[in-house]
């Protein structure tokens, strides 16, 4: 048997030798994908040579002559496409800031109260939870939009909530800012539905700590409420923040549904820009590559986040 | 908060309801004004939603559509179809859970995903017809079942493709590897929105100009590109979850690379993320709610046409609520079953 082992073997057959399969299966896979690339890459010039379509981007400077809703940085219709872009882009950073700070503040809430020894409380965390997570977001939008904020009162007599929040068909009025309805309605709609998920996560966070360390922070006299605050919840949080994460990555996404109740963010301005220009491949190049950013930079932010909280092992 | 109560109090103690009002709504001064603001609020809330369900809703809206929200304008002649479908699935879905949560016979276990592959192409069939049955065109496959269908398929063909890009994940082969990465990590950064966008509008453009797909199944083929990424990210969690001594044992057994696969990790991979996929399965019976922003007429889309037509306009907060209720309880109670059969399959625990 011995002069028959492989690793002696002088002569070894080529089809015998695994770095051979490794190598000529890798090779197979790039020879395929080249392939594919190449006829798809070929059907496209052809669809766009038809269609009379030069690929390029200089149609960004050209003049967009549309008009957009909602404009935190100055724009006018006379100017160019990549300003009503940049529009559309300060509106989606906008919308998803805002809201994954209040979903982050909703979400640890309702988590929380899902926990509370108070059984309405509990009872009502439960009801949120399970209403806001299992319908779509786009018909909870479309709720909000057309069943809610178009039937508010008209401006002159809003609904006054503790006579600081004033909610009317103009939207969502406090005392030193204004929000258009559009804006309300996807930060509530995002919010809300976030929330719900981010509620789960805290809750399987905070019930994976274990009860001894309730029973240790009591024993050293602190209160329920100090003792989630300095021993369970910085605990939880290792657990809590890797499905976080990918919650602020699904409202940044999600926040792209504004194109159903007309806010203008970046996916609104650019397929309006692709219905007005036709270009397909720039527009759809545009949308993944700004989406791709947003994703990666709150990757790496809750990354590092998440590095601060880990336990550090000496 | 969540106080241990150390007390002596059995907890099978029943109470009366005086003292169970005192211990789970009254028990500190905080709790007893929480109580009574929760309980202020929710009056409020409730109160006004019932003397608007009684009084200005008018719910004649879903009554006269009650058809059109379940299968849209499916010709009512060829309703049959539907209904046979319907007890295939019911079949197929409770003999799955057999074979899943009572491990009924091993034959069938085998044979199942055959059968479903099958009866995947006879759903196909009596839909759309064709080979002795009329013809019924995409354009009137609206409404619920729309939403079911798009939903059942992309989820079963990015199955397939999901398993492949968690193994290829998995690769040692460099090359493969980083393919597979690269695809997973871009459709998961992407919105779907976009991903559809994509689907209707590249995909024409970089098919030869012969093939026409139509608006179905481009949102189909949309879908199963997304859906496939979170698949296999699903998978991979399975596929990690396998202990390194089963590989090892296989390969000691001579088992080649191929066989460990199919007969040891991929069994064992897949049985531990049935309960991810029932989950993402419900993500996707949600997000088909996007097609109707690609003209598409399913249980969303049908609400807007619906809400557009003269007699029922402005309707929005009982058609929304209804469409709503219907998503929900599809929703909820996939969510209950998925519990169920991951205590079933003993695999929340780790």
């Amino acid at each position: 048997m011995s002069n028959n082992q492989q690793s002696n073997h002088p002569k070894l057959n080529l089809w015998r030798d695994v770095r051979f399969w490794r190598f000529a299966g890798q090779f197979l896979a790039v020879l395929i994908a080249a392939i594919v690339v190449a006829i798809l890459w070929g059907n496209l010039n052809r669809n766009l040579q038809q269609l009379g379509i030069q690929p390029g981007f200089s149609f960004l400077n050209s003049q967009a002559a549309f008009d957009i809703g909602e404009t935190p940085i100055s724009y006018a219709p006379s100017d160019t496409y990549s300003r009503a872009l940049l529009v559309g882009l300060v509106n989606s950073l906008r919308v998803m800031v805002v809201g994954i700070i209040l979903t982050t503040i909703v979400g640890i809430t309702a988590g929380i109260a899902r926990l509370s020894d108070n059984w309405l409380v509990r009872k009502l965390a439960l009801i949120y939870v399970e209403i806001f997570r299992n319908t779509p977001l786009l018909l909870q939008l479309l709720f909000w939009y057309f069943a809610v904020f178009l039937t508010l009162p008209k401006v002159e007599n809003p609904i006054s909530v503790l006579g600081v929040i004033r909610l009317s068909q103009n939207g969502l009025e406090l005392p030193w800012i204004q929000f258009s309805p559009e804006f309300s309605t996807l930060l509530i709609g995002i919010t809300l539905y976030t929330g719900a998920f981010i509620a789960e996560i805290v809750r399987g966070g905070i019930q994976s700590v274990s009860r001894g360390q309730w029973e240790a922070a009591a024993s050293l006299g602190l209160k329920p409420g100090l003792a989630m605050r300095l021993v369970i919840f910085p605990q939880a949080l290792r657990v809590i923040i890797p499905p976080l994460t990918s919650q602020y990555l699904n409202l940044a996404k999600n926040s792209s549904l504004a194109v159903a109740i007309g806010y203008p963010d970046i996916y609104l301005v650019a397929s309006t820009t692709f219905n007005q220009t036709g270009r397909a491949v720039e527009v759809m190049l545009l949308i993944m590559t700004i989406y791709l950013t947003i994703s990666l930079i709150i990757s790496l932010v809750m990354n590092l986040f998440n590095k601060s909280v880990q336990l550090k092992e000496r | 908060m969540n106080q241990p109560e150390i007390d002596n109090v059995p907890s099978a103690v029943r109470l009366s309801p005086l003292g169970w009002l005192r211990k789970n709504l009254f028990n500190t001064w905080y709790n007893s004004l929480l109580t009574i603001g929760c309980f202020w609020i929710f009056y409020q809330i409730l109160r006004s939603f019932l003397s608007w369900a009684f009084t200005n809703a008018k719910w004649a809206v879903v009554q006269a559509n009650f058809r059109l929200f379940l299968v849209g304008r499916y010709p009512i002649s060829q309703s049959w179809r539907i209904w046979i479908i319907f007890v295939i699935l019911a079949i197929m879905v409770g003999l799955s859970w057999g074979a899943i949560a009572h491990k009924l016979p091993s034959q069938l276990n085998l044979w199942l995903p055959w059968i479903w592959v099958i009866v995947f192409a006879i759903i196909f069939w009596l839909i759309g017809g064709g080979w002795g049955l009329t013809l019924v065109p995409t354009n009137l496959w609206n409404g619920l079942l729309l939403t079911i269908f798009t939903t059942i398929i992309s989820i079963g063909l990015s199955f397939p493709l999901g398993v492949l890009l968690a193994l290829g994940r998995q690769s040692t082969l460099p090359v493969v590897r980083w393919f597979s990465i690269l695809y997973i990590e871009i459709i998961r950064g992407l919105p779907l929105i976009g991903i559809l966008f994509m689907a209707q509008v590249m995909l024409p453009l970089v098919l030869p100009s012969e093939i026409r797909l139509d608006r179905v199944l481009r949102a189909i083929a949309g879908l199963v590109l997304f859906s496939a990424a979170y698949m296999a990210e699903n998978v991979r969690g399975g596929l990690q979850a396998v202990p390194r001594g089963q590989v090892e044992a296989a390969r000691s057994l001579g088992f080649n690379t191929l066989l460990i696969l199919l007969f040891i990790v991929l069994p064992q991979a897949l049985r531990a993320v049935i309960p991810a996929i029932v989950g993402q399965f419900i993500g996707l019976f949600k997000d088909t709610s996007l097609l109707s922003l690609f003209a598409l007429v399913e249980l969303t889309g049908i609400s807007r046409s619906i809400l557009a037509q003269p007699q029922f306009l402005g309707r929005y907060a009982e058609v929304y609520l209804f469409v709503g209720l219907i998503y929900w309880v599809f929703c909820y109670s996939m969510s209950l079953a998925s519990r169920r059969l991951e205590k079933e399959l003993d695999v929340g625990k780790t």
